[in-house]
């Protein structure tokens, strides 16, 4: 079970998803970047306050999106990732490869 | 808190099964007495190695996965599924390493990694024969 929403703040798109990322959701997850990408719009917060889960399918997913906005000039910073998301990203070594912030403002603030 | 016993299923080989599959694994790692952060980590690879067995073994055709979960009190927790579908050999899977930098890494072998990363023993084994056809079969095991 995953939830997904999308919102415009400034320049930025923050979206947040709950619940979990696993292979029956990554799809969705994946589907929802892409398309952001799409339409041009390379500058992403990932809200992870209520992420449960995520597993490798989820991380190959978000590499995918952290690469190609940053190839655009843009970047993909994670905002509030609880610890056990914290503690996945630190056993495939992601986590300093992602800008990973507490506050809202400072997230959005990045860009 | 109760001891549950062995516990044995056969599920479906669908990814809408993975949450019940896994937090199957992480309820009976808690028991054995596991902390949170490692019956997490051990339902995230048993997460990993049944994805793997939906997308790779069974490649999208229906099929089955048998678990049997082991819990051994104040001990380990054993884990083992069973398969019918396509063998493959783990040593063919690149290493992942873990990179400084995203233009350097290469992302094969994630969930294969997370697997390892967690559990103390991981066995494969392919083709076993049996009266019902061969199958495949990994054991993973989790010392407290």
């Amino acid at each position: 079970m995953m939830e997904l929403s999308l919102k415009a703040l400034k320049h930025v798109d923050v979206v947040t998803v709950s619940g979990r990322i696993d292979s029956a959701t990554t799809p969705e997850f994946e589907t929802a970047l892409k398309s952001l990408q799409e339409r041009g719009r390379h500058k992403l917060v990932l809200q992870l306050k209520d992420l449960d889960y995520i597993s490798s399918n989820g991380l190959r997913a978000m590499m995918a999106s952290l690469k190609a906005t940053r190839s655009h000039g843009g970047n993909l910073v994670l905002l509030q990732p609880n610890d056990r998301i914290r503690d996945t990203l630190g056993l495939v070594g992601f986590q300093s490869l992602f800008d990973t912030y507490d506050d809202i403002l400072d997230a959005v603030d990045a860009f | 808190m109760t001891r549950r016993e062995h516990q044995h299923l056969v599920v479906p080989a669908k990814v809408d099964q993975l949450h019940r599959i896994a937090q199957l694994a992480s309820h009976a790692a808690a028991e054995v007495g596991f902390d949170h952060v490692q019956a997490d980590r051990i339902e995230l690879a048993v997460d990993e190695a049944c994805s793997n067995i939906i997308e790779h073994a069974y490649g999208g055709q229906s099929g089955e996965i048998e678990i049997e979960i082991v819990p051994e009190h104040n001990h380990q927790i054993t884990i083992v599924l069973t398969d019918t579908g396509k063998s493959f050999d783990p040593d063919s899977v690149p290493d992942y390493v873990p990179c400084k930098s995203i233009d350097e890494l290469k992302i094969g072998g994630l969930g294969l990694h997370l697997i390892r990363q967690t559990m103390d023993n991981v066995c494969f084994e392919f083709n076993v024969p049996s009266e019902q056809g061969k199958f495949n079969r990994l054991t993973m095991v989790k010392k407290l």
